[in-house]
């Protein structure tokens, strides 16, 4: 029978027959992961399961990353949890300070998690990683401590939606693009519980950043996962990120597909997702006049070293404008090294932009960057709920790195090519 | 189980965010986060709650974010079952783990409305409406979920999980 990546990936790690859709079956996983929000949770159901040891200490990471630098006193405490559960049971991934970066660009980029991999997280972008080829999932925090404690999970297997993008990409059109098209077109509940698998000449010139871009959002759509077949170009990058066992899984010719979507990329121009629902996507043209208070570059969605060379490359000889707030916030440590070894800082800092350390901060309405009432800010974020920046009356929309750098030199959402 | 109560109905996509805001999201406590929940919905929303009313909502209920905090402040907030056309994904196996009663039922959620009188069977999937006079029959609680359930919720299954490993 010819079956999805989806499907093949939960064979790859179940005992048992993979039939399809809607069958519940039990699978292994490589990593487990929480953060400094729901690993204090998750440890609390650890203990209330009686459960004494983590299944492999090399394969639970717990990265301390929402309100780092910690934010408060609570905050504090918090890790002050995660710290000292990651001691007792020996976790060797633990991040906090220094070494820590936003999750799902830390984990990628130091191999904890490649292609073919089955990947449980408590938090709902772990579908990150199927930017790589990994079956990766957000649940809840006492679902992350059950498969701590197993090593396993259950999974109901997933119908698939084929996401097929041709063509080439025209000048500032990125991944974010392409992702906000999808979830404009088939809405925020448009992939509830199932997987998402892109396909198509766009999706092979890619690079592996920009699919994990793409895989980040497959929960605004509601999907359980996005994925993308490993080619060669996901297997070079986690063998140098130093995975030690990655496996491509391309699904079957005749695989079952529950629809198909496909998207002309030549046709596109920069999409923006308006308050406050990730699906009111339009072209950026067609926002209209929105003056801006913030524009942040950042997150799981749009921190990598790639998008800070693209907003970069337009803030250079130019100015944020008065009265608006440009932050920068590169995901990890080593973007941040990066950014900074190729002179990116030099330009954000000359035209006015504020350089954060690597956190979620502003992204979840943490701390770095919060709204007042009445405050619009234009963000590479993935989320656009109401008062997720801040105050409830604050205003937040969507758009890749250019756009938001635009956006801050004119004072207002515009198209790049239109400074 | 049967559960009797008025209904609290709230709009399409509701999300964690707005059932829990990240601010509150400091603590694990049910009450303080059963005091809070609702806020980003509509700030006091949760005044209106007496203990062991039913939450009505619309499509993707609890899309958002992974946190569990989500269904621990509803059932903080006195709210033990909630009935929706459908649920977000995460929020979906998060309830259950927390004991938290789900109940999909489509386009019959238009005749719940907001104040009314509902009597709810998860077992049966059934749901009266005492203020209509109508009945609402949908899905069941899936057997996978019930073993959950009747675990006292993922911890209690995995516990027996361990215990059996040795
Ligand atoms: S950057 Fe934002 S979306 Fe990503 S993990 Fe952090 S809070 Fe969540």
């Amino acid at each position: 029978m010819p079956f999805t990546v989806a499907e093949k990936i939960l064979q790859a790690h179940s005992p048992e027959e993979v039939k399809g859709p809607g069958q519940i079956v039990r699978c292994t996983v490589d990593m487990v992961l929480a953060n400094d929000i729901t690993a204090p949770l998750a440890i609390k159901s650890f203990a209330a399961m009686g459960a004494q040891k983590v299944f492999h200490t090399n394969k639970v990471a717990l990265v301390c990353d929402h309100f780092t630098p910690n934010k408060d006193i609570a905050s504090a405490e918090q890790v002050r949890v995660v710290r000292e559960f990651a001691q007792k049971m020996g976790v060797t991934h633990y991040y906090e300070g220094g070494d820590c970066g936003v999750e799902h660009a830390l984990l990628p980029e130091t191999g904890m998690v490649g292609p073919g991999d089955v990947v449980v997280g408590a938090d709902s972008h772990t579908c990150t990683y199927g930017g790589l080829g990994a079956f990766a999932t957000g649940m809840g925090s006492t679902d992350v401590a059950a498969a701590m404690a197993l090593g396993e999970t259950w999974f109901k297997v997933p119908p698939t939606i084929k996401v097929q993008i041709d063509g080439e990409l025209p000048e500032y059109v990125g991944a974010k693009d392409l992702i906000l098209e999808l979830i404009g077109r088939i809405g925020v509940a448009g992939a509830l519980y199932k997987a998402l698998e892109f396909a198509g000449s766009t999706v092979s010139a890619l690079s592996v950043e920009g699919r994990m871009t793409m895989a980040n959002m497959a929960i605004e759509a509601g999907g359980k996962a996005g994925l993308f077949t490993a080619d060669q170009k996901a297997m070079d990058y986690a063998k140098a990120a130093g995975h030690a066992n990655p496996r491509s899984f391309a699904a079957d010719p005749g695989a079952a597909y529950e629809r198909v979507v496909a998207i002309d990329a030549g046709d596109m121009s920069p999409r923006v997702a308006c308050p406050h629902l990730p699906e009111n996507v339009k072209p950026v043209a067609e926002v209209g006049q929105v003056p801006i208070r913030q524009a942040v570059v950042g997150s799981c969605t749009n921190g990598r070293i790639e998008d800070l060379r693209e907003a970069a490359a337009v803030l250079k000889g130019r100015k944020v404008a008065k009265g608006v707030r440009l932050i920068v916030l590169p995901a990890t440590p080593r973007i941040w090294r990066q950014a900074m070894d190729e002179g990116l800082f030099t330009t954000f800092l000359d035209a006015g932009a504020v350089v954060g350390p690597p956190t979620c901060g502003p992204c979840l309405g943490g701390h770095m960057g919060i709204l007042a009432a009445g405050e619009v800010c234009v963000a590479t974020t993935n989320r656009n709920f109401k008062g997720r920046m801040g105050s409830l009356d604050s205003f937040v929309y969507l758009a890749g790195p250019a756009v938001a750098a635009a956006s801050a030199v004119a004072g207002q959402i515009i198209h790049p090519a239109a400074l | 189980m049967t559960y009797r109560g008025k209904a609290h109905k709230v709009g399409s996509n509701i999300d964690t965010d707005a059932i829990i805001p990240a601010r509150f999201l400091v603590t694990t406590d049910p009450q303080e986060l059963g005091a809070n929940c609702m806020e980003g919905l509509e700030p006091g929303w949760i005044s209106r709650v007496k203990s062991g009313d039913i939450m009505v909502a619309g499509p993707n209920f609890g899309c958002g974010s992974s946190r569990e905090h989500a269904p621990i402040a509803l059932k903080g907030a006195g709210l033990p079952v909630v009935v929706a056309h459908s649920f977000a994904r995460i929020f979906y196996r998060n309830g259950f783990n927390m004991g938290l009663i789900l109940l999909e039922v489509g386009d019959a959620v238009d005749r719940l409305g907001d104040g009314h009188d509902l009597e709810v069977d998860a077992e049966a999937g059934k749901i009266v409406n005492h203020t209509t006079g109508e009945t609402v029959q949908c899905m069941p609680v899936p057997a996978f979920m019930a073993e959950i359930l009747a675990a006292g919720g993922l911890v209690g299954y995995a516990k027996a999980r361990l215990a059996a490993q040795g």
